[in-house]
């Protein structure tokens, strides 16, 4: 069995299908403005800054700061209990938006804020590849 | 802006029965939620003619303040069903008494309630809970609530040094007055030291960290100053009222230890012409212990980084400087879901008419309520005051 078999799925929309491919691809895509040039993450059709609807994707460099993180001790569905104890951290990638994802293959005991990160994908299902975090090797703190 | 300072009152106030209330429907709870607190102002269903309710997540109506005035058979011109999460209850007073001062209406009725201990399954209630994250970036990872709030409480202590001893404090404030409360869920006594030794949800938050899950109701009857000396009751005048929202999931928060109750709380004080120093009392909203630090510090209670230490000093206990979460809080006293603030309105007017027995604040004039949705989201702060803080 898929050990991933049962997870929340996210289902694309229009508008962030470009990014879900992107993912297949194990590029992490995040959206420029033509107008004004802000990055941004989540992708949406318009710019969060200047609200033009001119945007561009761009690659991620997948490098990133741990914002803050947690243990998850107990899993929110019984499709994650096998991943217990996992951790959900908010990561401030290198070209400045935050993103939600888990670190993955750590002792979550380990992880603190500030740790640098670089992002991995996760086959789910033959659709969906989840864009993951795994602790860099040139930590220096 | 028009001012709405002390043009409402609120005449009628009770909570049913809380915790554990298998043998109601949250329909029929919400019902006598609403019907105790008619009884309460001493006035018959007929003389309402604003009704709004929150939607129950164990039994959904598609319109459901429309549903309730049926069930009751009531007729209002003003029927609204809410629905902001926990700054649900008091960003509809706020809508209730614009209503009122615009004629809209004159007297409404806001009843509350929710089994999510007894309607739903622990599994139901997680995942309902839980679906609050953005589907596509943030629940696919397996986020608990208390993994979002977890962000929250880590953040604050890289920051300013916070510790689990300071959140379990909060914890132990709120046993300490649910001990006085007759009817409150959880009433065993409880110190830091059982707080850090309760098992870990998301670190750092351990279990007693956690609010409850629970079944209640409770409701308000709201009505114009003019009007309000017609009812038996002490009025509790309405003073200040805010507003803020910041962002819907946490992953878009621009800052993960200052709230929107910055603005919320700027605007309510600013409409009572009042400071965090004239506050007698106040319910904060208290879903998990590190909320309620960062939220003494947007209202200005503390300084920015302080909250621990002000909980932790005794401030908040009967007799201190701020006795808050006088009932026990979503802590200790209950938590439904959506209506769990009401439980802190009802609580603040209890207060203010002096019926609050062992648990009640000497001389209280006035009272602080605050409640978030979201994941720190939509905030809402209400300021009540007796007819001598008019």
């Amino acid at each position: 069995m898929n050990r991933h078999e049962g997870k929340f799925l996210p289902t694309s929309q229009p508008g962030t299908k470009p990014y879900w491919e992107g993912c297949k691809r194990q590029e992490l895509l995040l959206q420029e403005c033509g107008q004004c040039g802000a990055q941004q993450f989540y992708p949406r059709s318009i710019c969060t800054g200047c609200s033009s609807s001119s945007l561009d994707w761009v690659r991620a460099s997948g490098r990133g700061t741990v914002l803050s993180w947690t243990i998850v001790r107990h899993p929110v569905s019984e499709a994650y209990a096998d991943d217990i104890p996992y951790v959900i951290a908010l990561i401030e990638l290198q070209e400045g938006p935050t993103m939600m994802s888990q670190i993955i293959d750590c002792d979550p005991e380990s992880v603190h804020s500030g740790m640098q990160v670089q992002v991995s994908f996760q086959d789910w299902t033959d659709e969906v590849s989840m864009p993951v975090f795994r602790v860099r090797s040139d930590n220096n703190n | 802006m028009h001012s709405l300072r002390g043009r409402t009152a609120i005449v009628g106030a009770a909570d049913t029965a809380v915790g554990k209330v298998p043998d109601l429907s949250p329909t029929e709870l919400c019902v006598d939620a609403a019907l105790r607190a008619l009884a309460d102002a001493g006035i018959n269903k007929d003389e309402v003619d604003g009704l709004v309710t929150c939607q129950s997540m164990a039994e959904p109506h598609m319109y459901h303040a429309e549903t309730i005035a049926e069930y009751l058979q009531i007729f209002p011109r003003y029927c609204v069903t809410a629905n902001a999460g926990g700054g649900t209850t008091f960003s509809t007073i706020r809508n209730a008494a614009a209503a009122i001062n615009a004629g809209v209406c004159e007297t409404v009725l806001i009843s509350m309630a929710d089994s999510l201990r007894s309607g739903l399954t622990r599994a139901q209630a997680m995942a309902m809970q839980s679906s609050t994250g953005h589907p596509q970036f943030e629940i696919p990872y397996g986020p608990t609530v208390p993994a979002y709030y977890a962000l929250i409480a880590r953040a604050h202590m890289d920051r300013y040094g916070t510790t689990p001893e300071q959140m379990a404090a909060v914890a132990v404030n709120g046993r300490n007055y649910a001990s006085q409360r007759t009817g409150a869920q959880m009433t065993e006594s409880i110190t830091v030291e059982d707080v850090l030794q309760s098992r870990m949800i998301a670190d750092p938050l351990h279990l007693l960290d956690c609010s409850l899950v629970s079944d209640g109701g409770a409701a308000v009857v709201l009505t114009s100053a003019s009007k309000a000396k017609e009812f038996r009751t002490r009025p509790v005048y309405v003073l200040g009222m805010g507003e803020g929202h910041s962002h819907e999931h946490i992953s878009q928060a621009k800052d993960l230890c200052t709230s929107a109750a910055v603005q919320s709380g700027r605007d309510a004080y600013e409409m009572a012409g009042l400071t965090p120093a004239e506050i007698d009392l106040a319910q904060i909203y208290d879903c998990f212990t590190p909320v309620v630090l960062i939220e003494l510090e947007d209202l200005g209670f503390c300084d920015k980084g302080e909250g621990g230490a002000f909980v932790e000093s005794g401030a908040t206990a009967l007799g201190g400087q701020l006795p808050m979460n006088t009932n026990g809080g979503l802590l200790s006293y209950c938590h439904p879901g959506h209506p769990g603030s009401m439980f802190a309105l009802t609580e603040s007017v209890y207060q203010l008419r002096g019926e609050s027995g062992q648990r009640q604040v000497d001389t209280a004039q006035t009272a602080l309520a605050h409640a978030q949705g979201g994941i720190m989201s939509s905030h809402a702060t209400l300021i009540l005051g007796l007819e001598e803080t008019l």
